[in-house]
């Protein structure tokens, strides 16, 4: 337990500063940006349009399909080659996953809906800013939802529990590091996200759970301000 | 039971997952779920509040496809019994040869006489499916092929205010524009002036519209607007007052 302050100074509950807008892409159905601390991420929703290829049309419901990207740039100064990689390819499954369980698409069966989540600039924490971006692209793209989903990181670094960690926290090499990324949605008080980088206690885990869903909370306000907004800055004009 | 609550005033923006109301004497209509005793809302939208039943106007999202809304499609097809239309939605349509015309085709005969591949088309739904299949029809009272003018496309959840009460907005632009207007449900407007620069004002008009349909006073904004454009606006009627139609 020597981890006694956090490297750029937050307290150990504390989140990076978020910033939220909504309808950023103008050609898409429905979009978003969110920024946390220096994770930046673009969210945009297409359809529910026509699927190809036809084998996947479902005639219940409609699909949901991710795509996570890192831009070249968007590292700590190596070249990231986009486009699919094992990685990506995982973190476009789990978002789609974190998703499914709010999105209502049976009103559009044989259909798909496509979200695509590009990141300029990542700092760690960047699945979890894909996931709050898309599900208030979704949101904007009107597509019916039972609730939004917030997705914040926990961890524990050194034996210290800490709320969203960023890269120096996630490469902290005075001890050891367990990075655990999840996606929260109130309503259902579920969890739809969770996965683990490290080793952790289960009471640890529990603990850090509890400090995560309020993590959360406080990202679906700024999400849900964020929604609000885009409608009522005319309004007021 | 505990007493029913509202949560929520009237044309408040609601977000996906915010509590409507509490209790089980409202009802949840489009746009809202009930879980437990909650009244929850799935889109993100305007409340409305109709006696006991809330339900939502959503401000964005594409358009579905609904039984007799008239809409304007694009050919992109012709094959053995009609022709594939294309409805700026996730579903294609299709309009039979009977239900296009009362002549008699004879087999094997040019379909293009009637409508080509790249034709918009003037047509009304009148049936979709439960896998959202749509079947058109040409039967009816404006219905037609799309002869010349433009073609813009708006948010489909925009259409009722670019239409306003019984028209009276689109009927307002189309005096004061001396353009033809016909606004499909499906967010595909068609715009025809004598002149190019009529068919321009009334696109900024529309494209105005769309930006400001979630505003009160909008009937108001769009008159000034066309002022502004040097044209002169013949308030009607039963537009007085009528600027807020959701």
């Amino acid at each position: 337990m020597s981890y006694k302050k956090r490297l750029d100074g937050r307290k150990f509950d504390e989140l990076r500063s978020i910033e939220a807008k909504v309808g950023v892409v103008k050609n898409a159905t429905g979009s978003a940006y969110f920024k946390i601390g220096n994770t930046m991420a673009y969210a945009a929703v297409y359809g529910p349009r026509d699927l190809f290829p036809r084998f996947l049309k479902d005639p219940k419901r409609g699909l949901l399909r991710c795509n996570y990207n890192m831009m070249p740039f968007s590292g700590m100064g190596e070249r990231v080659r986009p486009g699919p990689s094992r990685r990506s390819k995982e973190i476009s499954m789990v978002t789609e996953g974190a998703l499914l369980p709010v999105v209502n698409l049976e009103n559009f069966p044989n259909s798909v809906v496509d979200v695509y989540i590009e990141l300029p600039q990542t700092d760690a924490g960047s699945r979890c800013a894909g996931i709050c971006a898309a599900s208030m692209a979704l949101a904007d793209a009107g597509i019916a939802m039972k609730d939004l989903v917030g997705a914040v990181s926990v961890g524990l670094v050194d034996g210290q529990i800490v709320l969203d960690l960023n890269y120096d926290e996630e490469a902290y090499d005075k001890g050891d590091v367990a990075d655990i990324p999840m996606a929260y949605i109130p309503n259902m008080d579920k969890f739809s996200l969770l996965q683990m980088d490290g080793k952790v206690k289960p009471e640890d885990l529990i603990k850090a759970l509890e400090l995560a869903k309020k993590g959360a909370l406080e990202i679906l306000k700024v999400q849900r301000n964020a929604l609000k907004h885009r409608f009522e800055v005319v309004k007021n004009e | 039971m505990e007493k029913s609550e509202l949560k929520v005033n009237e044309k408040d923006i609601v977000v996906p997952g915010e509590v409507l109301a509490q209790g089980m004497s409202y009802l949840p209509s489009e746009g809202t779920y009930r879980k437990g005793e909650d009244i929850l809302a799935s889109r993100l939208g305007l409340v409305r509040i109709d006696g006991k039943v809330v339900k939502i106007i959503p401000l964005s999202g594409k358009y579905l496809p609904k039984k007799m809304d008239v809409i304007i499609g694009r050919v992109t097809d012709i094959n053995f019994s009609g022709w594939n239309v294309e409805t700026n939605s996730a579903y294609p349509a299709m309009l039979s040869m009977k239900d296009a015309t009362d002549d008699f085709i004879r087999r094997g005969a040019d379909l293009t006489r009637y409508f080509d591949v790249g034709d918009y088309i003037v047509t009304k739904i009148y049936n979709v499916t439960s896998q959202n299949l749509i079947d058109l029809t040409m039967k009816g009272p404006g219905l037609r092929k799309i002869d010349g003018g433009r073609i813009v496309f708006v948010s489909p959840t925009k259409v009722p205010r670019i239409i306003g009460k019984q028209g009276s907005m689109v009927s307002m632009i189309k005096k004061a524009t001396n353009c033809n207007i016909i606004v499909g449900q499906n967010g595909i407007v068609w715009i025809k002036g004598t002149n190019p620069e009529d068919e321009i004002d009334t696109v900024d008009t529309i494209t105005k519209i769309e930006q400001e349909s979630h505003m009160s006073g909008l009937t108001e904004a769009i008159k000034k607007f066309l002022e502004s454009k040097g044209r002169t606006v013949v308030v009607e009627e039963q537009m007085q007052g009528g600027n807020d139609e959701l």
